[in-house]
């Protein structure tokens, strides 16, 4: 496995680069690195727009393993830190599982965590992206907290708050944490279950883990300005203020404390509405950022940030991939919810918030589908062992003495072998279920196969699915043929073998953004705009040259010295995933920054459909993306029931075959046409004339005729000599 | 005159219960609780100092005003955490957290706040 281990290139190029960056320059450089290759003419200093956690945890292993003379390279640390990690969630899963519920359930979770597609996806080696640890860091400070909320230990507490740091610095959806923790608080106050546990546990994990958040550069002041993180400061304050009443309570009897009840709440009301008031209008909080505007309305996002609606991440999920991810459990975890409702205290209201609340992410955009699934495996597996309890397990208190003691006698046999215990005990059960009361052996026997038969089914699905879907690396793509054989296209890896290759070091290459992180990572060259989507305006900038004709796109391209354009042609393999497909979405993105010049209408035919045949609208066949996509395709015929220039992405025939170019040349297209690169041609030294010299209409009365190819005259020697009659002819003497 | 009156009332009313309370609290509470409220109250003072320092002159150097306040903060919750922990009233909610487990707990978390606090300082 190791040898197809080595074969899996990091998914996440730009991941990959900075660890290595932090690897091979150490810490300090890393967190100043400004790099010049991504952004052209901008740059990005990565060191305080990224979450380092996950560069950090690789290079930290990467360091150990050295400092112990195990030489690895930084790229297999990269890759198989996602498994490694994914092991590490399955056992905060069990943990978290076994203070919900018990150890039975723990162990089911954590079977179920292991295989579950939804996270197999970030799991699998080689994905090496910050969901992969930070599901890790989630679960296991869900663990602590609710661990100290149990117990109301200082102790828990401050881990709690290290490993919520450790999520800080590894993934933005630490935002769900600071805001589900106070939420449970607020619950647990609001259902008269406040303690003294709750108060030590609550305002040690958020006044400890405010600063320690701080300290990520990429987090900063955000704690305390922005309102995303304003409720856990509201539920603070409030709580600060629920325990002085109650400790007042104690003290006081009812009478006089209703007298200082309503002073205090009045003042401290007026006080916290001021306050909030007075912040708000100078300014020092921020209103919702675009992002988490758009989780509340879903509409958001498509009428005003379309660059967060166009990744295909961010779609609201469809129940297919609901069904897709998590299979059975999905169908199971209401149950495990009821359950948990059923017998609630106060960690159980703690779960039951985290599933709705997932519940809701997830329907709102796939990316949330996530943090869904730790949720939906632990409740699934508290209604398994539920059910397995009743139909197997309340046999086992009833156990004659002596079947125990022949099962004992086993265990000391083989003592490594726990299962085999396990599938004796149930046939004991079954056979001395015979003569009890109650549920008869029939049934018990019927669910207990129907249960297992369930788990069966959802373990073969889990491996067709990360077989299948989550284990080919991205950037091969495969196609099946008619017979099954698999065909690998390879084009990805060859174009950007080719720019390494041929094209000047500093060379700029232009693309879509998300093919940015691919062309730095694999090609090494400077890209324009890139998967970190910080800067819109850049990223319209470039959509804008895409969907303009040619040479109010050379403008643009001249402006921001782009040497080479990359583009992704699907249309003669039939791949859709390419860029004529993205295109509506660069010219919805560049008409939010230019409406005077880019408006999508003109795009779609009069009758308002998107297409690339005779019908399409002109404006749409001469932009610079059009024309790059089907430059020569028209000579091509792929196929005999087919016509020249027929693309199979779109079944359609193109509707303008006759592309020249004026201010670009094909530089390279790789084997399926996959990706083509453009060459963006300097400026003539002369202009030349875009029409033929003029031609006047005085017509010379005479034709000039040249002598020396007239016809009429013969042709003449030169130097001839001429002969003077009577006269020798001089001759030089030698 | 008849709110005039009514406010009176009110006040005397707050100045009777917590006259009471004073009392009350001098006679219930063990020293060891007192000394710690002695502290948290040093460090309340602290804490409302700073704040009034940045109301009125201005918060330039935020992160140093930020770690000095949240340090102030932070202190008094730790020291309120122990103080609950360690009154004898609260010994049923608590099993397992002797007052010694509960001071250490305190020292350590101390420990992380203040060299989080030192890093964010500047």
């Amino acid at each position: 496995s190791i040898s197809v281990a080595f074969l899996v290139w990091p998914l996440n190029e730009f991941n990959y680069r900075s660890t290595h960056h932090l690897a091979s320059h150490g810490f300090y450089e890393f967190l100043n690195w400004f790099d010049e290759r991504a952004w052209y003419p901008l740059g990005r200093i990565v060191g305080g727009t990224v979450y380092p956690g996950l560069m950090v945890t690789a290079g930290l292993i990467h360091w150990i393993l050295n400092m112990l003379n195990v030489t690895v390279h930084i790229r297999d640390v990269c890759v198989f830190l996602a498994p490694v990690f994914s092991g590490l969630t399955a056992i905060s899963t069990f943990l978290l599982t076994r203070e919900l519920w018990n150890q039975g359930a723990g162990l089911l979770a954590a079977c179920f965590i292991a295989i579950v597609p939804g996270y197999i996806s970030r799991s699998v080696a080689g994905s090496f992206d910050n969901e992969g640890i930070a599901i890790f860091a989630l679960q296991f400070t869900y663990y602590l907290w609710v661990k100290s909320v149990k117990t109301g230990s200082v102790f828990w507490t401050i881990c709690c708050c290290l490993s919520y740091f450790y999520m800080v610095s590894a993934w933005g959806g630490y935002v769900f944490i600071i805001n589900l923790i106070p939420l449970h608080v607020f619950v647990l106050l609001l259902m008269q279950r406040y303690s003294r546990r709750v108060y030590i546990a609550y305002s040690t994990f958020y006044i400890v883990g405010l600063i320690l958040s701080m300290q990520i550069p990429f987090v900063g002041f955000q704690p305390i300005r922005t309102s995303e993180h304003m409720a856990a400061a509201g539920v603070f304050a409030l709580l600060q203020a629920y325990a002085f009443l109650q400790y007042l309570r104690d003290r006081l009897t009812k009478q006089e404390f209703q007298t200082l009840f309503f002073l205090g709440v009045s003042l401290a009301a007026g006080t916290v509405f001021l306050s909030v008031i007075y912040l708000t209008y100078t300014g020092y909080i921020a209103p919702w950022s675009g992002r988490f505007y758009s989780l509340w309305d879903t509409g958001y996002a498509k009428i005003h940030i379309p660059i967060i609606a166009s990744v295909s991440e961010h779609q609201p999920t469809t129940w297919v991939s609901f069904f897709f991810d998590l299979h059975i459990l999905v169908c199971t975890f209401p149950a495990g919810l009821w359950f948990c409702i059923k017998n609630i205290n106060d960690e159980r209201v703690f779960v039951a918030l985290y599933a709705i609340s997932a519940v809701y992410f997830a329907g709102v955009m796939v990316r949330l589908m996530l943090t869904l699934t730790p949720v939906v495996c632990m409740l699934s597996a508290i209604a398994f062992s539920n059910v397995f309890e009743r139909y197997l397990g309340d046999d086992m208190k009833r156990e004659n003495p002596p079947i125990e003691d022949s099962s004992d006698e086993d265990d000391k046999r083989n003592p490594g072998n726990l299962y085999d215990k396990a599938g004796k005990v149930r046939k004991h059960v079954s056979e001395q279920e015979k003569t009890e009361e109650g549920l008869g052996p029939n049934i018990k026997n019927i669910v207990t196969m129907l249960m297992l038969m369930l788990l069966m089914m959802f373990a073969v699905h889990c491996t067709w699915v990360t077989s299948n879907a989550y284990s080919s690396p991205s950037v091969v793509l495969a196609s099946y043929n008619h017979d099954g054989t698999r065909n690998i296209l390879d084009d990805f890896r060859e174009a950007y073998y080719w720019l390494r290759q041929n094209t000047d070091e500093h060379a700029r290459v232009m693309s879509w953004w998300d093919y940015g992180y691919q062309i730095a990572g694999m090609a090494n060259r400077t890209t324009l705009v890139d998967n970190n989507t910080w800067n819109n305006s850049h990223i319209a900038l470039v959509g804008k040259a895409m969907s303009s004709n040619e040479s109010a796109a050379y403008e643009i391209m001249r402006s921001l010295d782009v040497d080479y354009v990359l583009i992704i042609f699907g249309g003669v393999i039939g791949y859709s995933g390419d860029d004529i497909n993205k295109f509506l979405w660069m010219v919805r993105i560049a008409e939010g920054e230019h409406p005077k010049d880019i408006r999508e209408s003109d795009y779609f035919t009069p009758q308002g459909e998107f297409r690339v045949d005779k019908a399409g609208s002109p404006t749409l066949l001469n932009c610079l993306m059009y024309k790059m996509s089907y430059y020569r395709f028209g000579e091509m015929q792929l196929d005999f029931r087919t016509p020249p220039g027929f693309d199979r992405t779109r079944n359609a025939e193109i509707g303008n075959k006759d592309i020249k170019f004026k201010h670009l040349e094909e530089a390279f297209t790789s084997e399926h046409w996959l990706v083509r690169i453009y060459k963006v041609k300097q400026l003539d030294n002369r202009e030349t004339l875009d029409h033929k010299p003029r031609v006047t209409n005085i017509v010379p009365k005479q034709k000039y005729l040249s002598k020396k190819t007239s016809k009429r005259k013969r042709g003449y020697i030169k130097n001839k000599l001429i002969l003077k009659k009577g006269k020798r002819p001089n001759r030089k003497t030698v | 005159m008849r709110s005039a009156a009514a406010a009176a009332a009110m006040a005397g009313s707050v100045r009777a219960v917590a006259r009471r309370f004073l009392s009350e609290y001098g006679g219930g509470t063990a020293g060891r609780l007192k000394a710690l409220d002695a502290f948290l109250l040093y460090v309340l003072l602290t804490g409302a100092l700073q704040f009034g320092y940045c109301l009125g002159v201005g918060t330039f150097p935020f992160n140093s005003f930020l770690s000095g306040f949240i340090s102030a903060v932070g202190s008094f919750i730790l020291g309120v955490c122990l103080r609950i922990q360690i009154n004898p009233q609260n010994k049923g909610e608590f099993q397992g957290i002797s007052p010694e487990r509960a001071f250490a707990d305190f020292l350590f978390a101390n420990t992380i706040l203040h060299l989080v606090v030192i890093n964010f300082v500047g």
